[in-house]
């Protein structure tokens, strides 16, 4: 479940509030505590630098063996894709010849602007895959949250092994997990046995197909949800109906989503923990010596000291549940009714069970600009405030 | 720094014209050199449907060997269609392999599949339904390696203990409703079977109509004889006497069967293996599929022997292939692993020997055969989907949507 990608955003050090940079500060002098760090300190007289042009050489030959390494094997092959997702490539010969026809953005507007199935198909998964985030993200955030103020508790007993259990989902196989959640959630499996118990009739999880919104909707008696009318089904964007974009997630979708939430809220815990560990005592101590009570200290020291922690999280998350591939695999590859299709398992799908390597690749970049879109939006949303003037009181 | 970023793209830029240049596997050689020794080294590749399969394989591999002095792997594929599809990118294929009918015209379209068809002189000994099914440009490119059709196999206590005797096996559709009806009671439905066209598009047989037309180059979905087929199948479904496998939390037709969920599914004659290893207890009769308006009608499903165009040993494999694909072969593998031959004359012998697999070998007479256009993967898994919503959906969207799908994709597929 753990994203696959290599270049993390770091979390600042600029968090660390009294830490303050190792360099421009003559070495042996700590930093006061609480004292806010020299933290942009100019560099006012730059040492003179002999040989600039040399270093930068040397700088190059060290990092030429990584540049090298990502250039053939990251940069090289994603180019190579954004070339094919240009073509009518079958796989089966040279993209690189004129063998392949070159169709410019005909797979991308197969995608978005011409209608047909294609189109019907990347809008459901698309519609997906946005429920999965929605619901995946702040599930997961909010359980690794509430988990690491649990476990970073000093008078809790046994944290060593609380840490352990909540973290075990995260090591543990995602096929392996996905395979156990199948028998789990069957018609008359575990799950639905429990539910009999307490008297609830569970639903076939796996192969239920209606949206839990319109459920929600048809139990209030807003719209049919066999036979929506009006404005909602008389309307569409790329192909599907109003009805069918606000349907929500699929009870099978839901079990999904059930999964990865468990799987990784683990992960994100340890990064949380880690980030909570990291806040300084006297922080916490002074803000204990000026009365503020447990939910002050969360809201007003806990979670800023945080925030660069809370966007990696956020990131991470983001990323990896708009790339959500495998659960889908195994589960029930867009079964039921296409509620489980993701963009991710869709372009897998074009390229491998319909030899149209083209349209496949066309996916995956549509899908890589969404995601480089939404983390551009998440941090600005998330972005440090400028100070503010200081108040006069 | 607009003089260190220039030197920065341009290193760049030739770094990976270098590595695009030196990739040897993207190689433009359309004719590969054919080897002509007489000790050639044959990779085979196969999707096994379990051990028996494997065995059965090998051992007729070792046996070519020994016979032709060449020498043979036989390779397991995990994925096959993934595995084929990476092999035929690379340029570096097996020289024999298994063909899906669904990936059969993908393959033949991108130029990867040789087509021996015109070598091999009994081939009207072949089905011919199977035959069509495996031509592409009015070549026969593969031979069908086995064949398999549906028929509806039948829970010999639960048809008991409703009441029925061997004199009411449905012939009509109205029977089979009827029956249906009396079967069902408790945990047991009537009819239980996948809710996917390679099982429902049975009745759109019966009715006279089918996804295309013969020769595969016109979409026929939207018929009225589809749209009565699906009628009826809506009607079975909405009465509560059919059911799809996976409303009775079972896979597929043969393990509702099994475990008494159901009284009666349609299924292939890879059930006969299938109950024996799991259900060995269950006795259950194969009758044939009844008639529809139109009469009879079930569908065959093979798959083909493959022989790559790049491969650099063509004629040894064609030569293995047929050595793999005649009739005491195939009876030995039908003895394995439960397929049916697909060559008519050694069916006739199997049909002797298997006298419990008579519907399923009498139905191969009038069974129609896969559809097999470049890109209709995923049109008929659309209307696979589909058809896991018909009670809730009208017959007439599901096929109108499936000829405009297919319609799209027979003009982008030729």
């Amino acid at each position: 479940m753990f994203p696959r990608t290599t270049s993390h955003p770091r979390p600042a050090a600029r968090s660390r509030a009294g830490g303050g940079p190792r360099t421009a500060d003559s070495p042996g002098t700590p930093d006061a505590p609480g004292e806010p760090g020299p933290a942009a300190a100019p560099r006012a007289k730059p040492a003179p630098r002999v040989g600039r042009r040399g270093e930068g050489i040397w700088g190059w030959l060290f990092v030429s063996p990584m540049v090298t390494i990502l250039g053939l094997f990251m940069v090289l092959p994603i180019l190579m894709a954004l070339w094919v997702s240009l073509l009518n490539w079958d796989g089966q010969s040279n993209p690189f010849s004129t063998d392949a026809q070159f169709v410019g953005l005909d797979n991308y507007r197969d995608l978005l602007t011409r209608d047909g199935l294609d189109r019907t198909l990347f809008a459901t998964s698309l519609r997906n895959n946005l429920y999965y985030v929605l619901l995946t993200v702040p599930l997961q955030t909010g359980v690794a949250l509430t988990l690491a103020l649990i476990v970073n508790q000093k008078l809790l007993r046994g944290r060593g092994a609380l840490r352990t259990a909540f973290f075990f989902p995260s090591v543990t196989s995602s096929i392996a997990v996905s395979t156990v959640f199948l028998f789990l959630f069957q018609g008359s499996g575990a799950v639905n046995t429990a539910l009999s118990w307490i008297g609830v009739k569970g639903p076939n999880w796996f192969n239920d197909p209606r949206g839990v919104l319109s459920l929600l909707l048809g139990g209030l008696g807003i719209v049919d949800p066999d036979d929506p009318s009006g404005a909602l089904a008389g309307h569409s964007f790329l192909g599907l109906s109003w009805f069918e974009w606000l349907s929500g997630p699929s009870v099978a979708m839901c079990t999904i989503i059930l999964l990865a939430v468990w799987t990784t809220s683990g992960t994100f815990m340890l990064i949380f923990l880690a980030a909570l560990q990291d806040i300084p005592r006297e922080l916490e101590e002074s803000a204990a010596i000026e009365g503020v009570s447990r939910f002050q200290m969360l809201r007003y020291v806990i979670l800023p000291a945080l925030r660069p922690v809370l966007f990696l999280v956020l990131t991470l998350g983001l990323i990896a549940t708009w790339q959500v591939f495998d659960q889908v695999y195994v589960m029930g590859q867009g079964a039921p009714g296409n509620t489980t299709l993701t963009p991710a398992f869709l372009s897998y799908a074009s390229a491998f069970d319909n030899a149209d390597f083209g349209q496949g690749m066309a996916i995956a970049f549509i899908l890589l600009a969404l995601i480089l879109t939404m983390t551009v939006l998440q941090r600005f949303l998330l972005r440090e405030r400028t100070p503010r003037p200081r108040r006069t009181r | 720094m607009p003089h260190r970023s220039a030197t920065a793209a341009l290193v760049t830029c030739a770094a990976m014209l270098a590595a695009t240049g030196c990739s040897s596997n993207f190689g433009d050689d359309k004719k590969t050199e054919q080897d002509t020794g007489s000790k050639q080294h044959l990779t085979v590749l196969i999707a096994s449907s379990g051990d028996a399969e494997t065995k059965a394989v090998k051992e007729a591999a070792a046996a070519y060997a020994k016979q032709s002095g060449n020498t043979v792997t036989v390779q397991l594929a995990k994925d096959i269609n993934q595995q084929l599809a990476q092999s035929f990118a690379g340029h570096k294929p097996p020289d024999a392999f298994y063909v899906n009918s669904d990936q059969f015209a993908n393959y033949a379209k991108g130029g990867s599949l040789y087509a021996y068809g015109d070598q091999i002189k009994d081939a009207d000994d072949f089905s011919a339904q199977l035959r069509t099914s495996f031509t592409y440009d009015g070549k026969l490119v593969c031979l069908p390696k086995d064949t398999s059709t549906l028929a509806l196999a039948i829970n010999d206590d639960l048809w008991k203990k409703a009441g029925l005797t061997e004199k009411d096996y449905p012939t009509t559709w109205a029977q089979l409703k009827t029956v249906a009806d009396k079967l069902t009671k408790g945990d047991v439905t009537g009819l239980v079977t996948s809710g996917e066209y390679a099982r429902l598009g049975v009745f759109m047989r019966q009715a006279g109509g089918w996804i295309t037309n013969d020769d595969q180059t016109k979409m026929t979905a939207d018929s009225a004889q589809n749209t009565e087929a699906l009628d009826y199948v809506r009607s079975l479904l909405k009465s509560g006497s059919m059911k799809y496998a996976s409303q009775v939390d079972t896979n597929w037709g043969g393990e509702a069967l099994g475990k008494g969920k159901a009284a009666m599914t349609i299924e292939g004659n890879w059930l006969i293996g299938g109950m024996k290893a799991d259900y060995p207890d269950v006795k259950y009769t194969a009758v044939p599929l009844p008639a529809g308006p139109a009469g009879e009608g079930t569908l065959a499903f093979s798959q083909c022997w493959g022989v790559a165009q790049e491969s650099a040993h063509r004629a040894a494999a064609v030569d293995l292939v047929k050595y793999l694909t005649t009739s005491e072969q195939m009876l030995k593998n039908a003895d394995a692993f439960g397929v049916m031959p697909s060559r008519t004359s050694a069916l006739a012998e199997y049909a002797t020997k298997n006298p419990d697999a008579k519907a399923w070998v009498d139905a191969s007479a009038h069974a129609q055969g896969p559809v097999t256009v470049a890109g209709f993967e995923k049109v008929l898994t659309q209307f696979n989907t589909d058809l896991a919503a018909l009670p809730n959906t009208d017959p007439k969207k599901i096929l109108a949507d499936l000829q405009r799908n297919g319609e799209q994709a027979l003009t982008k597929g030729n």
